[in-house]
């Protein structure tokens, strides 16, 4: 094709510009939600606090992605990748190296910043499908790289490593399920708040400039190819302490537990839970663990149409997912308050 | 010399698998500028049907123009019923749909036909081709059908009304409407297509890998990597794409030290990133000019 045929594309955005006010809930709605986080495990069984704990790590993994598409506009499919290697991480430390699990987070995270970061290098020339296509090449060879043979003595190569569940410390009297299900809250939550000030803080602003017109960015004297591989590793670091988190609760770390379909799940998630605005990442996380067993409830051998069809209508009914629902709702409110 | 050149000719006779994929693919983001994640399971599912007319008795040629038919209606029908209601909704919305729609498709063809494995009959025989025993006539069948293909939608695209307008309807299509072009038919038009090459490369592909519901999945994954290697706006590129996915994968599978088949899907992958992060809109890919 010559020059002159070149296309010119109007400035259209694979991402939605969503406002910085537009990406949280207000204060009162998030100690209420906080409030129900905190009395439910009270009267549930074990096996519900288990599958809330697991909620609330996917729920983090989700607010990981939303970082990085909602807020800096840049696709990955590779998340698993990152979420993988945070597991590992918590799982080597804790089973080779006796170090305690709390201490592993951090350390987790710190090792996705930098896998993250310099994954972001290479990632900076491309954008898009282009994009998918590198993450989701990471999120296919991270299984394989996990099975080889010379790491097999720190990963137990096929076989994975079982990690030991930990004890609700100072003499508390909770179960293990319980204790893990506030220790992850604990977690969740300080990231969670961290997050919402980062997107507001001066970064925060250069990712969604970035997100919304590169070119405009870089001549505000944003440093886009900085923000961008920054938003990677803020991603990754996140994705790595959920990963951790999902490590322990599992109490079972292996190869093909962090396939494709992880980060793909994480990336239905984000879908349902409306493409950057936080709080609807655990929405979308409920949306990723319940759903595919409501599905195989209804039909054993058609599990798979079921949850097909479920997700179809989800996404006839809010195509910008629960954000929408949310906006609903605050229009709805305001009225009533004006009548 | 002579491993070199046979694991090229391996490579080449795989590749044509990934460049009938990759086609199909490219035809697709060429009408709705999306990756269509569900491709491959819609191939799956043409080449099942057409196996189910030949459990019915009916030959084989007639099948695969009775199926390429029936395919080129179901794209259509699903852009209608499926996506047309989404074509507002965000981007990555539209992309969680084609997941949807892969999960549908694969679930409900195991549920008719099961996933035990089936045999494919092939048209053009599995003798050796010339003599050389790594390349089957049905290999060598299926190069020259993927060219055919290539042909006849460069003829297409280039010197027919239709094939124009499609092409203006993707690229601008404001001005397409403005000069009286229906872009949402020519949008289900391409979905037809797509469906239509995308059953070929089924029909093509099952006598290799044997006809079950999973057995589009490695095969999209190097279709798709084979389309972005060749330029996602050029179907050329795709076909030599393909070829070239082919021969890597054979290569690094020979000629690295520990690579076993369990690495020769990232080592392929890691060299196509390596050639888009120098070009990044693949090797022939036409570079998109924004308007700031």
């Amino acid at each position: 094709m010559s020059a002159a045929e070149e296309v010119v594309a109007e400035g259209h955005q694979a991402v939605e510009a969503v406002p910085k006010r537009a990406m949280t809930l207000g204060t009162g709605t998030s100690l209420v939600v906080l409030a129900a986080l905190i009395i439910m495990p009270i009267f549930v069984k074990n096996f519900i606090i288990f599958q809330m704990t697991m909620l609330l790590i996917y729920g983090l993994a989700v607010l990981a992605l939303n970082i990085l598409t909602g807020g800096s506009g840049q696709f990955s499919l590779g998340q698993s990748a990152f979420y993988a290697v945070g597991a590992y991480t918590t799982a080597v430390l804790m089973e080779h190296f006796d170090v305690n699990y709390a201490l592993t987070l951090p350390i987790a995270g710190i090792v996705c910043f930098g896998f993250g970061f310099l994954f972001g290098q290479p990632a900076l020339r491309l954008s898009g499908v282009y994009l998918a296509l590198a993450t989701f090449a990471l999120a296919t060879a991270m299984p394989q790289l996990l099975k080889l043979n010379f790491l097999e003595h720190w990963t137990g190569g096929v076989q994975g490593l079982v990690v030991t569940k930990p004890d609700a410390p100072f003499g508390l009297k909770m179960s293990q399920d319980m204790w893990l299900y506030y220790f992850s809250l604990v977690v969740v939550i300080g990231i969670y708040i961290l997050a919402v000030n980062l997107l507001r803080s001066r970064s925060g602003r250069a990712f969604m400039a970035i997100r919304d017109n590169e070119i405009a960015a870089s001549a505000m004297g944003v440093d886009v190819a900085l923000y961008k591989t920054l938003a990677f590793g803020v991603s990754a670091a996140i994705t790595g302490i959920a990963g951790s988190l999902g490590a322990i609760a599992v109490q079972f770390v292996a190869p093909d537990s962090y396939t494709i379909t992880l980060a793909i799940s994480l990336f239905l998630g984000m879908v349902v839970g409306g493409v950057g605005w936080l709080p609807g990442s655990i929405v979308g996380a409920a949306f990723i663990i319940f759903v595919p067993n409501i599905a195989e409830g209804i039909s054993k051998g058609l599990s798979g149409a079921v949850f097909g069809v479920l997700l179809f209508a989800v996404i006839y009914l809010v195509p910008h997912g629960a954000r929408q629902v949310a906006i609903l709702g605050q229009q709805l409110a305001g009225k009533l308050r004006k009548n | 010399m002579e491993l070199f050149t046979n694991q090229v000719l391996a490579g080449i006779a795989t590749g044509a698998i990934y460049a009938c994929m990759a086609l199909a693919v490219v035809m697709i983001y060429q009408a709705i500028d999306h990756l269509n994640f569900a491709q491959g399971e819609m191939a799956m599912f043409s080449t099942f049907i057409s196996w189910q007319l030949m459990q019915w008795g009916i030959p084989y040629w007639a099948a695969f123009i009775l199926t390429l038919a029936l395919s080129f209606i179901a794209g259509i029908a699903i852009e209608r019923i499926l996506f047309k209601p989404l074509a507002k909704a965000p981007v990555l919305t539209n992309v969680a749909g084609f997941i949807a729609l892969f999960a549908i498709i694969n679930s409900s063809a195991g549920l008719i036909w099961d996933f035990t494995i089936k045999q494919y009959p092939t048209p053009f025989g599995s003798a050796p081709f010339l003599g050389s025993q790594l390349i089957s006539t049905h290999q060598a069948g299926m190069i020259g059908v993927t060219v055919l293909l290539l042909l006849g939608l460069y003829f297409f695209f280039q010197y027919t009304r239709i094939g124009l307008a499609m092409r203006a309807a993707a690229s601008v299509p404001e001005s397409a409407r403005l000069v009286g072009i229906n872009t949402s038919w020519m949008i289900a038009l391409g979905w037809g297509m797509a469906t239509a090459i995308g059953s070929i490369a089924g029909m093509l592909i099952a006598p290799v890998v044997f006809l079950e519901p999973n057995m589009m999945g490695g095969v999209l994954i190097y279709g798709f990597a084979a389309a972005v290697l060749g330029g996602l706006t050029s179907p050329f590129g795709a076909v030599v794409g393909g070829f070239l996915v082919g021969i890597f994968e054979n290569l690094a599978g020979t000629y690295i030290p520990g690579v076993g088949n369990e690495l020769k899907l990232p080592i392929a992958l890691a060299l196509i990133i390596s050639v888009l992060v120098v070009k990044p809109a693949g090797l022939f890919g036409r570079h998109i000019v924004k308007r700031v």
